[in-house]
């Protein structure tokens, strides 16, 4: 589907609401990862408000296409998105991370409605989602089954026994999306664990690899992403999104700190007007 | 009360469970089977061969068999995983703990070489900690089986069951028993009835522990066998029944004597029916590779373990 540029801009503008609330609901909580949640913002968006085949009223639909979100630690993103996609009611993110809350730390499928996979360990999403898609095809319900890594993920040698099994078992309706932000939690990738030339590896493996890294923050350029992949059908595909982690807060942006440390007062004061004039210029288009 | 006979005809369990996939994939579509790279030594090859739209052999890649099993559990299958004991326990522990356990997803997982049934390859193939791994997992049920019938007759209740199973069975070929008393998950069976001591065991050391108390009968000591196949959900109120009976008790099991049946007994009886307590099991050490009846001999399971161990239970009772 081509997107006019008005929905990449609405779609823009509800991922940076999103962050906004993140980052609130951060901050009033004192835990939770603002880096990773900021970084997919724009990823998970585009998927529930404009990709994914799924009915929200009806979460355990059977042809409902999935996604696994493997960096589980972007939680409060996938929350905030669920809830204003109707899977449960928006005040409820105001309980996360709580004694007694649905709101697990990390996504925990059998507590909140929309979740298809607990994840928080790294490394477990790609397998998980060739299960999924191999269910698809022997099924015939032939739905999508999305997953999402950050570099973590990526770290973790299951992934790469993930990827060796679907190029082998080719399931058509597997998809990968790597949030490329290039930060990881002690430091940039590139110090920590390199995974450069990432789009080869892919290539070596046997996967179907885009033709481009996208641009992760820009709907027109995710929106080019998706129609890459509906173009052929031809076994598990991955698109690779250059991220920033932080996104949407100058001094966040690309900095590791600011992977899971809490969101104090000062932090607050000075990063939530960034996200409220990077609202108001989004707003004005 | 059952009654039970060891037959003089051998199966390996391993034989059975594969034969029993076959037979439930013919009415089951949603019966899917993973496996390791090793299907022709756990049997699911046999199923391969039947049902090879149904069937994945992921490679020498055990943890991302555990979560593809799990994938497809989400979406209504019903996956069986198999490989060695040893590798499901220790390389899949994060995959069964953080996917199949906590999400409570009916996945069976079929340890097979279990214990020291892979007796040649030596203790890098010797599975002596998985049921203690398995045990502390939230959700998880833990069945041994003794013999290719419970093998088959386990399989198919973990396949009913809405939740994991760790199913562990063996390698070699293993009498047959002969139990009036039908299988059924949860619940323990006494095999012989005795008043002196009770021993709970469960899988290859079964048939030893009822010869075992053949034996102590002749020396006056009247043994209750209680096989205890179900090692969680653990049949408490059966052994209680038994120790409470019997006053003293012995494990006996393929398994380190830390965190197995052992532990699993002492936990439901210390509380209510604390009673004298034997181990009989390996004694937390590395083992080594050898022919499968005198290496568990040398490693302490054995009738005459059992039986030594019998005779120090009750002599502890005065």
């Amino acid at each position: 589907m081509q997107t006019t540029t008005g929905r990449s801009t609405e779609l823009a503008r509800l991922a940076q609401q999103f962050r906004l609330e993140v980052l609130d609901v951060l901050h009033k909580k004192g835990t939770g990862h603002w880096g990773g949640a900021s970084s997919v913002a724009d990823l998970l968006t585009h998927l529930y408000f404009e990709r994914m085949n799924i009915r929200p009223e009806d979460p355990k639909w059977e042809e409902r296409d999935r996604l696994v979100l493997s960096k589980g630690h972007a939680s409060a993103m996938l929350y905030t998105v669920l809830a204003h996609r109707g899977y449960f009611p928006v005040e409820e993110i105001q309980t996360f991370r709580d004694l007694n809350s649905r709101l697990q730390g990390h996504p925990c499928m059998n507590k909140t409605a929309g979740v298809e996979m607990s994840t928080g360990a790294l490394g477990h999403g790609i397998s998980v989602g060739l299960g999924m898609a191999l269910a698809s095809q022997l099924s015939g319900k032939n739905f999508w089954s999305y997953v999402i890594t950050g570099e973590g993920c990526l770290d973790e040698g299951q992934s790469w026994e993930g990827i060796m099994a679907a190029a082998k078992f080719k399931p058509k309706k597997l998809a990968l999306l790597v949030d490329y932000n290039k930060v990881q939690l002690d430091g940039a990738s590139s110090e920590i664990m390199p995974l450069d030339p990432l789009d080869d590896k892919f290539r070596a493996f046997g996967w179907r690899v885009a033709p481009k890294i996208y641009d992760g923050h820009n709907h027109d350029e995710i929106a080019e992403a998706f129609t890459w992949l509906d173009s052929e059908e031809a076994g598990p595909s991955v698109m690779i999104f250059r991220t920033h982690k932080g996104k949407g807060v100058s001094f966040m942006e690309d900095n590791h700190k600011w992977h899971g440390a809490p969101v104090d007062d000062e932090t607050y004061s000075k990063a939530r007007p960034e996200l409220e004039a990077g609202l108001a210029k989004l707003e004005a288009k | 009360m059952a009654t039970a006979k060891v037959l003089d005809k051998q199966v390996s369990m391993r034989d059975a469970f594969g034969e029993a996939l076959v037979e439930i994939g013919k009415t089951r579509p949603e019966l899917v089977v993973l496996d390791a790279d090793v299907s022709s030594s756990t049997k699911t090859g046999l199923f391969g061969a039947a049902y090879p739209d149904r069937f994945f052999n992921v490679g020498v890649a055990e943890a991302n068999m555990t979560d593809v099993a799990a994938g497809l559990a989400t979406c209504g299958y019903r996956p069986v995983i198999s490989t060695f004991a040893l590798f499901l326990a220790l390389k899949c522990t994060d995959q069964i703990r953080n996917v199949i356990c906590y999400n409570n997803l009916p996945v069976v997982i079929v340890a097979g070489y279990g214990g020291l049934s892979d007796s040649f390859d030596g203790a890098s193939h010797q599975a002596l900690t998985d049921i203690a791994i398995m045990r502390a997992l939230p959700n998880m049920r833990v069945v041994v089986a003794a013999d290719g019938k419970e093998a088959e007759e386990a399989l198919k209740e973990a396949l009913e069951h809405d939740g994991p199973t760790y199913l562990r069975i063996s390698r070699n070929p293993a009498p047959l028993l002969e139990i009036d008393e039908p299988f059924k998950t949860g619940k323990g069976r006494i095999l012989r009835e005795g008043k002196d001591c009770t021993i709970a065991t469960a899988g290859v050391p079964v048939p030893m522990a009822l010869e075992a108390a053949e034996k102590l009968a002749a020396e006056g000591i009247s043994a209750e066998v209680l096989e205890l196949h179900t090692i969680k959900p653990v049949d408490a109120e059966l052994l209680k029944k038994s120790v409470g009976k019997t006053g003293a008790v012995v494990s006996a099991e393929e398994h380190n004597i830390y965190g197995g049946i052992g532990g699993a007994v002492a936990e439901a009886l210390s509380k209510n029916t604390p009673a004298p307590m034997e181990y009989v099991g390996v004694a937390d050490t590395f083992t080594e590779s050898g022919p499968y009846d005198t290496l568990l001999s040398k490693y302490g399971i054995s009738v005459e373990a059992i039986t030594e161990a019998v005779k120090k239970a009750v002599k502890r009772k005065a």
